[in-house]
């Protein structure tokens, strides 16, 4: 039923910030149809009268007392960043040349 | 005395508390076992010998002080690496988290080190638990040790393959989809999903949010009682924690243990038997529905129409969540940073070549899987649907548990196929989880415990699922029929495996 092609796997990658090799996008097509024709089964059972459940357990808003903790070292959470300056995560510039 | 590494858990903790056997000895006879064998089964990831017998030697002396400790103290225990153990590397079988030391314990880790637990180390497994055979690890398989040509099962093949090869007695795993118990079923071994919500997310590196759930794995069922015990209750770090008491598992698994079920209804689930089930799988299967009859049990056939339906909505579901739940592995506050080989080197490139490099093909077949089904034209007919049929288990569950206590199929279809079988077949692999699916759509525990071996010389599992907050009653029932049948085998189902060294 139905068909993704190569241009929809590179849409979706885009999106989902994942830098594909040509070869990865051409494998992926083939897997993600097959995957895709499989999993869409759920809708001929799907009928408009059955309510979406999103999770196991009923759930409402769950609070708890609002006391202040200590937070996590900065120097132990820094240490592993890819990069660290000044006591903060150093990241690449934000904004491309437009 | 007798070679440590054999005993179960309780049988240590008892040696322990009578003073019989000190917690270092047991840790560092444990440690010999992992030098023997990794080799051979590579279960583990990160072997934390000094921190396990620095735990120990502290264990040891708080006992000659008098103090009172924990029932398992001193035990040691392997943890799967999708959960973060503070100043020990936590990579989730990825690469993108390599060299990353979290600087904080999961809420299940901070209990074990509370209790005196030493931690062996961190278990191997599929890629942020992507998987049913380990195969999807950045780091490597991990080897059955039935058969060292064979998968453990996935995604915790690590922690199964650990404690049946006696590298360790305890383990913790973590199930989205039946990650603790096709292993254990694989491997010969006993695995615990328990209910949504019964022991603390906070600290697993997040799969699917509502699929996920830790819990033990060990060689008897009285062990997992002891462990789920242990790592379960509220916490408050957890939103979707449940407030509630834990009921008395391992009073349950005593009860069990004696072998009388009268009263007990078992549900079999026609659905999760018939075709593509094993033949020697579905014989043990009903050799092991005898047992239960012959304990007092009575044998209802229910129906669940929608569970053929459940591997199809767990595979929206799942890809789903965790396409969300990946998003913060970018490259810019832990693990990898991977700059793009060429043109301007801004946050957003560096994030999408971090994340090409960082994560393997089955990550990136689910995350794009998943962010096809959430994305604009396709939500409604994918995601939406999947959560109508998630409702459709759901009712299924509640009228099969009108009719029965608990529930049973086979814990997996086949036994433990050979490396590499599958690896191009997705699809293939995902079959592997039909079984015992539909107990994390519904939110509901699941067990698996050996029930012997198929044609093939391979264990095969018997799965138990109870409705969700009645954990107990998986094992008494659990500890009933692990009763009978090693009274049939004169001995665990382990004692036939193989010897590797």
């Amino acid at each position: 039923m139905s068909t993704i092609s190569r241009d929809e796997v590179a849409r979706v990658a885009a999106l989902a910030r994942i830098d594909l090799r040509p070869e990865e996008v051409d494998r992926l097509a083939g897997e993600l149809d097959v995957i895709v024709e499989s999993i869409a089964k759920v809708n001929e059972v799907a009928t408009p009268d059955v309510p979406a459940t999103s999770h196991p357990l009923p759930l409402t808003n769950v609070f708890r007392e609002d006391v202040p903790e200590p937070a996590l070292p900065v120097a132990d959470v820094l240490a592993s960043a890819p990069a660290a300056e000044d006591g903060r995560f150093a990241v690449p510039q934000i904004l491309g040349e437009e | 005395m007798t070679d440590v590494t054999r005993l179960s858990a309780a049988e240590l903790a008892e040696a322990l508390r009578k003073r019989e056997l000190s917690s270092v000895d047991a840790t560092r006879a444990h440690l010999d076992r992992i030098a023997a064998v990794e080799e051979s089964v590579h279960a583990f990831l990160h072997v934390s010998g000094d921190d396990a017998l620095a735990t120990a030697q502290d264990v040891d002396a708080r006992r000659a002080a008098g103090e009172e400790v924990h029932p398992l103290a001193g035990v040691p225990i392997a943890v799967k690496d999708v959960i973060v153990t503070k100043g020990m590397p936590s990579t989730a079988g990825s690469k993108i988290l390599e060299g990353w030391i979290p600087p904080y314990d999961a809420t299940l880790v901070e209990r074990i080190r509370a209790a005196g637990l030493p931690i062996l180390g961190k278990t191997n497994m599929d890629e942020f638990a992507m998987g049913s055979s380990t195969e999807h690890s950045a780091y490597g398989n991990t080897h059955n040790p039935w058969d060292l040509d064979r998968i453990p099962g996935g995604s915790g093949g690590g922690s199964a393959a650990a404690v049946a090869a006696y590298e360790a007695p305890l383990a913790i795993g973590t199930d989205t989809g039946g990650s603790i118990r096709q292993p254990g079923a694989v491997t010969g071994t006993v695995g615990v999903k328990p209910t949504y919500g019964s022991v603390s997310r906070y600290g697993l590196i997040a799969l699917a949010s509502s699929l996920d759930q830790a819990g033990p794995v060990t060689r008897t069922v009285l062990d997992s009682a002891l462990l789920h015990e242990l790592i379960g209750g509220h916490d408050p770090r957890d939103s979707t924690s449940i407030a509630d008491p834990l009921p008395n598992l391992v009073e349950s698994a005593r009860r069990g243990a004696t072998g009388d079920l009268s009263g007990v209804r078992v549900g079999v689930v026609t659905e999760l038997q018939g075709e593509g089930y094993q033949p020697g799988v579905l014989a043990r299967f009903q050799e092991s529905l005898a047992l239960l009859e012959k304990a007092g049990a009575e044998l209802v056939e229910v129906s669940c129409p929608h569970f053929p339906y459940a591997l199809a909505a767990y595979y929206l579901i799942l890809p789903a969540e965790a396409s969300s739940n990946l998003a913060k592995f970018d490259g810019m506050r832990f693990g990898l940073r991977v700059e793009p080989e060429d043109g301007p080197v801004t946050a957003e490139r560096v994030m999408a070549a971090t994340r090409g490099a960082g994560f393997g093909d089955e990550v990136k077949r689910r995350i794009i899987l998943g962010t096809y089904a959430l994305s604009a034209g396709y939500y409604d007919a994918y995601y939406g649907s999947a959560q109508k049929v998630r409702t459709l288990i759901q009712r299924d569950f509640a009228g099969a548990f009108a009719q029965a206590d608990v529930l049973v199929s086979p814990t997996a279809p086949t036994t433990a196929f050979k490396l590499g079988e599958k690896l191009d077949d997705p699809l293939a692999m995902y079959l592997n989880d039909v079984a015992t699916i539909p107990a994390n759509l519904a939110g509901v525990p699941g067990m698996s415990v050996p029930n012997g071996l198929s044609d093939d010389g391979l264990p095969v599992g018997f799965q138990i699922l109870a409705p969700a907050k009645a954990d107990d009653r998986l094992y008494r029932v659990g500890a009933a029929l692990e009763g009978a049948l090693q009274a049939q085998w004169g001995g665990p189902l382990l004692a036939q495996a193989p010897e590797l060294v």
